[in-house]
């Protein structure tokens, strides 16, 4: 698994070197120990599901990813080098992008201006220049606009550009925040739940958008996901947590047929 | 048949971009400014300048300050009337150490050192938020109005303790004191409002804005896609004081002339102008104006009907216009709490559609 080579998959897409390790992660909440000691890595360009039943600290090490928990042990490796400590926005600049659980867009604004958020790491325009709507500030908002209706497009939301995002259902609002975190263009896209409360059409909507994403940008990505079903199709490699350990990792085949993770799942008496 | 997109197509982003995007809106837009700028200056006078105009123009700048920081970036502040006084105090002390220099340069300094002022008393926003963030903002208010009345540097040691704006011109027409015509004091206003919103609009489209929008509607997703907090609200602060600052410097030097921090700032300036953004309509430019424009004529209005048509006495119509205001913001909260902006904004979808609206 550490080698820096590449492979190829079946269905013909290349996955590069490890971009993401997590070394001994350890997380606690006082006496509460969220996630214990688990190691992982991402390579790049494929599509990775850490799974577990409820409360096993799947979205913990997503947070920790993302810079909002600071483990208290272990270090997590970006692209060859340690990271240190960082702030969510640090974490954001650093070409990390994610979606949650429960949607977190901003409500009072267009699809379009929600979307534009995601590419405010690339906005440079000085204060001046805003103010006037000059030179840098204007040539930038039209580059980032084009930038942002291929995205529209390719997730096909053109005709809900221009509306609140607080007046549309929740399938689309999960679709909106999909392309609001692929607008960042990011290394890394985390994906928490992205089908959670979906009907099966939606389901299926929206995992082959995933597949498209990570087929067309070649955008690695992290998922949360219970549909077991859904995560065992469209995930290159699995790790499976429960109670804040890792039971298994590999390919979904593996992780089928791995005791642990059954016993997880089907439930045996825990000691 | 006026009131139409129909026909009107966008071919480039650019265009789409525009503050106005339906033609009907722009040519309405270059009207008033027409008449503001080419009519009214010819046909004002005193009463309409003084009871109407000035303030109007005036509380506008400073509505579309609070409405920056409240409207767009959601930190809601108490502490308006002492950053206007630091708007006033500052212009004053600037007029009478430099006074050489043009007024004008002076306001818009002022407005500066209000900016760095407002950032100053932003910072407790980055640890608190809502109610709590209201009641430190509110401390400000307090802290100011005292800050002026008790150190005797700020208004130039004077023993009634008042500031009183020295006669200064522009191009040679005097702006300040006792010897301005209304139309000259108009315009000044009307340059700073004009510019004032222009800027404001801006902002609030553009990287910036969105950055405040972000926080107000969500701020941990907003930290997610790479805002960062401190530099987002302190500006929204920094920027919402200095339009606040300049309002407070035009209020004290153009309008009034003569000041009492406590009875021209203090805290009823923080709640009207407050009023004033929430009738109008929160994260609305136009809001500014519409809540501006309603809170300033309504004692006129009122006074009108009451006074001069119903020959009621003058004291009883006062407390009615308590009365109203006070129905009127609590009617406004519960009927539409996106206020008179969004009254205009759901008129002009129907207008759109009208006589056919299915």
């Amino acid at each position: 698994m550490q080698d820096a080579g590449t492979t190829i998959t079946a269905d013909g897409r290349t996955i590069g070197p490890v971009v993401m390790e997590m070394k001994n992660i350890t997380l606690r909440f006082g006496g509460v120990v969220a996630i214990q000691d688990i190691s992982f890595d991402i390579r790049e360009g494929e599509i990775r599901a850490i799974i577990g039943p409820n409360g096993a600290g799947k979205s913990s090490m997503l947070n920790v990813i993302s810079g909002f928990y600071v483990p208290q042990e272990g270090e997590v490796w970006f692209k060859g080098e340690k990271r240190p400590p960082m702030k969510p926005f640090e974490v954001a600049r650093q070409g990390i992008a994610r979606t949650f659980q429960n949607i977190a867009l901003f409500e009072g604004m267009t699809v379009l201006d929600n979307i534009m958020t995601g590419r405010l790491t690339r906005m440079k325009a000085g204060l001046l220049a805003q103010m006037i709507w000059k030179g840098r500030a204007e040539e930038e908002e039209i580059e980032n606009r084009e930038a942002v209706e291929k995205i529209i497009d390719f997730l096909e939301i053109q005709h809900i550009r221009k509306t609140p995002v607080g007046r549309l259902p929740y399938g689309l609002k999960k679709r909106v925040e999909l392309a609001r975190a692929l607008a960042a263009e990011p290394s890394i896209l985390l994906l928490d739940e992205p089908m959670a409360g979906m009907n099966v059409e939606e389901k299926e909507d929206m995992s082959r958008f995933i597949l498209d994403v990570n087929d067309e940008y070649g955008t690695t990505i992290a998922l949360i996901e219970h549909d077991m079903g859904v995560v065992m199709d469209l995930s290159d490699r699995v790790v499976v947590m429960d109670y804040g350990k890792k039971i298994g990792d590999g390919t979904p085949d593996e992780v089928r047929n791995n005791q642990a993770v059954i016993d997880a799942y089907l439930g045996v008496a825990h000691d | 048949m006026f009131y139409r997109e129909a026909g009107d197509f966008k071919t480039s982003y650019k265009a789409d971009n525009q503050t106005f995007p339906i033609r009907f809106d722009r040519y309405r837009f270059y009207a008033v400014l027409a008449v503001a700028w080419l009519v009214i200056p010819f046909v004002i006078n005193d009463y309409l300048a003084n009871a109407i105009l000035l303030p109007f123009l005036i509380y506008s700048i400073a509505a579309i300050g609070l409405n920056i920081l409240t409207g767009f970036a959601g930190q809601v502040s108490l502490g308006t009337g002492g950053f206007m006084a630091v708007g006033a105090y500052s212009a004053y002390k600037l007029m009478t150490a430099f006074p050489d220099v043009n007024v004008l340069i002076h306001v818009v300094l002022a407005g500066f050192i209000t900016a760095a002022v407002g950032a100053a008393f932003g910072l407790p926003s980055l640890r608190i938020k809502g109610f709590y963030l209201a009641v430190a903002t509110l401390a400000a208010q307090f802290f100011l109005v005292w800050l002026f009345n008790k150190v005797a540097w700020f208004y130039n040691y004077s023993a009634s303790g008042q500031i009183n704006a020295p006669e200064r011109t522009v191009l040679g027409v005097p702006v300040t004191g006792a010897n301005t015509a209304p139309w000259a004091a108009y315009l000044v206003c009307l340059g700073f409002v004009t510019v004032a919103a222009l800027i404001a609009r801006n902002l609030t489209r553009g990287t910036l804005g969105r950055k405040w929008m972000a926080i107000r509607d969500m701020d941990i997703a907003a930290e997610i896609i790479g805002v960062n907090p401190l530099t987002a609200k302190l500006s929204a602060f920094a920027v919402s004081s200095f339009f606040v600052g300049v309002a407070g410097a035009l209020f004290f030097a153009i309008y009034l002339g003569a000041v009492e921090v406590g009875e021209a700032f203090g805290i009823q300036k923080s709640f009207l102008v407050l009023f004033m953004v929430i009738i109008g309509g929160l994260g609305s430019i136009f809001g500014s104006f519409a809540g501006a424009a309603f809170l300033v004529t309504l004692p006129v209005v009122l006074k009108l009907v009451g006074v001069d048509l119903l020959g009621w006495p003058t004291d009883l119509v006062a407390h009615f216009q308590l009365v109203i205001i006070g129905a009127l913001i609590m009617f406004f909260l519960i009927a539409e709490p996106h206020g008179l902006a969004q009254l205009w904004r759901v008129a002009k979808e129907k207008l759109r559609l009208w006589p056919f609206p299915h």
